[in-house]
């Protein structure tokens, strides 16, 4: 007998770019590197427009361009790639332009392997902003995260008019899995709102959620002026006025003051555990699998995978605070998201396991929680 | 004073050509016609870019050697076409940014860059930059610049831009900017000056003119009769997800423990589009399915892997540690997959029959893989899958392949 059936042989890739562009997202300028390549090649098929870069400060630039005309850009890459954008992406960061970049991670330092997976780029993540200020940084660790997490990336770029990292890696977004599509939600395209009062429009006065409303540059009612340098409430360049740093200190805050509007997690919760096992990405289905066979031996754990990671959450400060223990998977040799929430010198109680040139299985995980 | 400015003093040094630049751009689009909001200028980092706040039109502020991919993104991304993009830039920023010049030529983006060619970076101290003619002094070589400076006209000519020309920055020469802001493409326009605060001390009694001639270099322009590029936003894409084929799966089959299946043989021989077949065939049969590519980053040399689990449930972690079956169709496959092997207790190594298999505790059984041709070793192997596993049926394992080049070849074969 023949069941009626939504089931489907895909990849990752393929959800994230559908995701995007159901979400609203417009354009997309690329670079092909690996292990971005399918979310490039998908791209092309399914955005309203796609222009191959020559190079990654390029696809920036243009991104940015685009953004300011009011579209709503995208670019997938890897770490070689990001590490090219980075200026660019304070520039966007500082003119306050939603975009989205899809980062999918692969094993450096450098080049290193382009063909195998790694979640080596949190830190950088963290720390790329000058004056060590966070972009939102959600994460995909599953199938179903490609989907709802694009579209959300889209809401959280326009909502804060910013950029926002979608962070993956190779083994998600070049993995093929059955798959059923009647599961997915239904995404719905993203407003965007722009200033239309007749008031004159100032780039950078914000509302009370700290994000000055939107207007794209070459309307026809109101001067519109952007710019990366440290400026006034106009978008005007400035030294050190006491309007232009307090617009500095109010970039500093922006993500963090809203993130209940992308915080997005699993925590699943094990009555009398004491330790918990933190997670995010690729390393999230051997931490759920290890959980289930520490179950299976009577072992308590409760399990954390975060999805929005920077800024970082208090509420999983709160999480953390009640065990005993906490054990963090990620697939590095140094606890990146461990380091960003406990310092360099983690505390007694923190453990990580990691592995590079492989994924972390839940066997891994397992032994360091007997 | 023209509308396009808000102040008749603008914030540069007395007699800096810059200024000029300023108030004959502004001259020209009143001169079209225009209106401040129909003109976006965008501004690169340097002495020049400091004219944002003197400026009525929208203002775009970027950084360094960037604005002129910064404007052409703005033109790819305007949605009234009528607006003009204009670029402001430096020599010292066309020197850094000196691709995005050519690219926005060779793509020919519909906006002017102006190259306010003062011959040196002003605002970091005077040093030579890629524009600096030879012999000129600045801060870096204050006996002469040695190095050869770039033809930037020829440069974005050849690249394909509609229209470059040259000027020597002095008198009025707004109707020569005028001339650039009408082209439809792109225009690239270098305006000769020589900075007040690094130009003239440095190079004391010479005078502009002079300085460009000795150059060899004359006002010029240069024209290339071509459409400029118009960025199609397309209304409507098909879904991504209309492409994918819906599997109808049976009612599950008998397995009731996973399957991890590592095929593994040279690159350009098929292992992932077989390993695709395979996963296929397994989610019509009723089963949840993973496939892990895993191949160097050379395309065709090399090992190809694929790592397939075939189960009755959910898989959560994808990776395969010790696998149930190996099937090995090359020596680049063995190579990459020794330390697997090695550690394999039980379960089966289906090997090429020309290969040596390592030590293993998984039975192994040496079968002739390769000897209908090195594109066709993977789907003989699939059929011994099919055979060894009997997780799926060897008809509907040749159903399956018979699409596959070659198939036909083998699709009689006694497995």
């Amino acid at each position: 007998m023949e069941i009626e059936s939504k089931v489907v042989l895909t990849d990752a890739s393929r959800l994230i770019i559908e995701g995007l562009a159901r979400a609203g997202a417009d354009s997309f300028i690329g670079y092909p590197i690996t292990p971005a390549n399918l979310l490039y090649y998908y791209a092309s098929k399914r955005f309203s427009f796609m222009m191959p870069a020559p190079d990654e400060i390029t696809t920036m630039q243009w991104m940015s361009g685009l953004s300011a005309s009011g579209r709503l850009p995208v670019t997938a890459t890897s770490f070689p790639g990001f590490a090219l954008m980075i200026e660019s992406v304070n520039m966007a960061f500082m003119m306050e332009l939603p975009m989205v970049i899809v980062l999918a991670q692969r094993l450096g330092p450098a080049t290193g392997t382009a063909t195998c997976g790694a979640q080596g780029d949190l830190s950088l993540l963290h720390g790329m902003i000058s004056g060590g200020h966070q972009i939102p940084v959600i994460c995909i660790s599953d199938f179903y995260d490609a989907w709802t997490l694009a579209a959300e990336a889209v809401r959280t770029a326009v909502r804060l008019r910013t950029p926002v990292v979608l962070l993956t890696s190779k083994e998600m977004v070049m993995t093929h899995r059955s798959f059923n599509l009647s599961e997915l939600e239904n995404i719905k395209k993203v407003k965007v709102k722009e200033y239309n009062k007749e008031a004159p429009y100032k780039p950078y006065q914000p509302e009370k959620n700290l994000v000055p409303p939107f207007l794209h540059a070459g309307n026809d009612k109101h001067q519109v002026r952007i710019t990366a340098s440290t400026h006034d409430m106009s978008g005007i360049l400035q030294h050190s006025t006491e309007e232009a740093l307090a617009n500095t200190i109010r970039l500093d805050k922006k993500s963090a003051e809203n993130i209940e509007e992308f915080i997005h997690f699993d925590y699943f919760y094990e009555q009398k555990a004491e330790t918990i096992v933190v997670t995010y990405g690729i390393t999230a289905a051997a931490a759920t699998e290890a959980c289930e066979m520490a179950d299976d031996e009577r072992i308590k754990v409760s399990l954390l995978v975060a999805k929005t990671l920077l800024p970082v959450p208090k509420l999983y400060y709160d999480f953390l605070s009640r065990y005993k223990r906490v054990v963090f998977c990620e697939e590095n040799l140094n606890a990146q998201f461990a380091r960003i929430i406990y310092g360099d010198r983690l505390p007694s109680h923190v453990s990580h396991v990691g592995a590079i040139g492989k994924m972390i299985s839940p066997e891994d995980i397992l032994k360091a929680l007997k | 004073m023209s509308k396009f400015l808000n102040s008749e003093h603008l914030p540069f040094c007395k007699g800096c050509g810059h200024d000029q630049i300023a108030k004959h751009t502004a001259k020209a689009l009143e001169n079209m016609g225009l209106s401040p909001l129909d003109v976006i200028i965008v501004t690169d980092i340097g002495c020049h870019g400091i004219i944002d706040a003197s400026m009525n039109t929208h203002t775009v502020h970027g950084l360094h050697g960037r604005s002129v991919a910064l404007g052409a993104g703005i033109a790819l991304g305007k949605k009234e076409k009528h607006k003009k993009i204009i670029v402001f830039i430096g020599d010292g920023g066309v020197t850094i940014g000196l691709q995005h010049l050519l690219e926005a030529s060779r793509l020919n983006i519909d906006m002017t860059v102006i190259i306010h060619n003062n011959f040196l970076y002003g605002m970091t101290g005077g040093q030579t930059s890629g524009l600096t003619p030879t012999g000129f002094n600045t801060t870096t070589s204050p006996h002469g610049n040695t190095f050869n400076q770039y033809d930037i006209c020829e440069l974005v000519h050849k690249a394909g831009a509609s229209y470059a020309s040259r000027i020597i920055g002095i008198g009025d020469y707004s109707a020569k900017l005028e001339e650039a802001f009408r082209i439809e493409g792109c225009s690239i326009v270098e305006v000769f000056e020589v900075c007040t605060g690094y130009g003239v001390k440095f190079n004391p009694g010479r005078k502009l003119r002079e300085v460009v001639e000795a150059s060899g270099k004359t006002e010029q322009v240069w024209r290339n009769e071509r459409p400029p590029f118009a960025a199609v936003f397309r209304e409507k894409t098909a879904s991504l997800l209309d492409e994918l084929k819906t599997v109808s799966a049976i009612e599950p089959g008998p397995l009731s423990e996973p399957v991890r299946l590592i095929i593994s043989g040279s690159a350009g021989e098929g292992v992932q589009s077989a390993a695709s077949l395979l996963a296929k065939l397994a989610i019509e049969t009723g089963y949840q399915v993973t496939l892990k590519g895993s191949y160097p980053v050379t395309v065709g040399v090399g090992f190809s892997t694929a790592e397939i689990i075939i189960s009755p449930e959910e898989i959560l972690y994808h990776g395969t540690t010790i696998p149930d079956m190996v099937i090995i169709t090359s020596a680049d496959g063995l190579k990459h997959n020794l330390k697997k092997i090695k550690n394999m207790k039980q379960g089966k190594l289906l090997i090429d029959a020309s290969l040596e298999a390592p030590p293993t505790g998984a039975e192994v059984k040496y079968i002739d893989f390769r000897s209908h041709g090195d594109k066709l070793a993977v789907l003989v192997a699939l059929l011994h899958f099919a055979k060894e596993s009997k997780v799926v049926g060897i008809p509907e394992m040749k159903a399956a392949i018979q699409n596959s080049r070659g198939a036909e070849k083998i699709l009689n074969l006694e497995i």
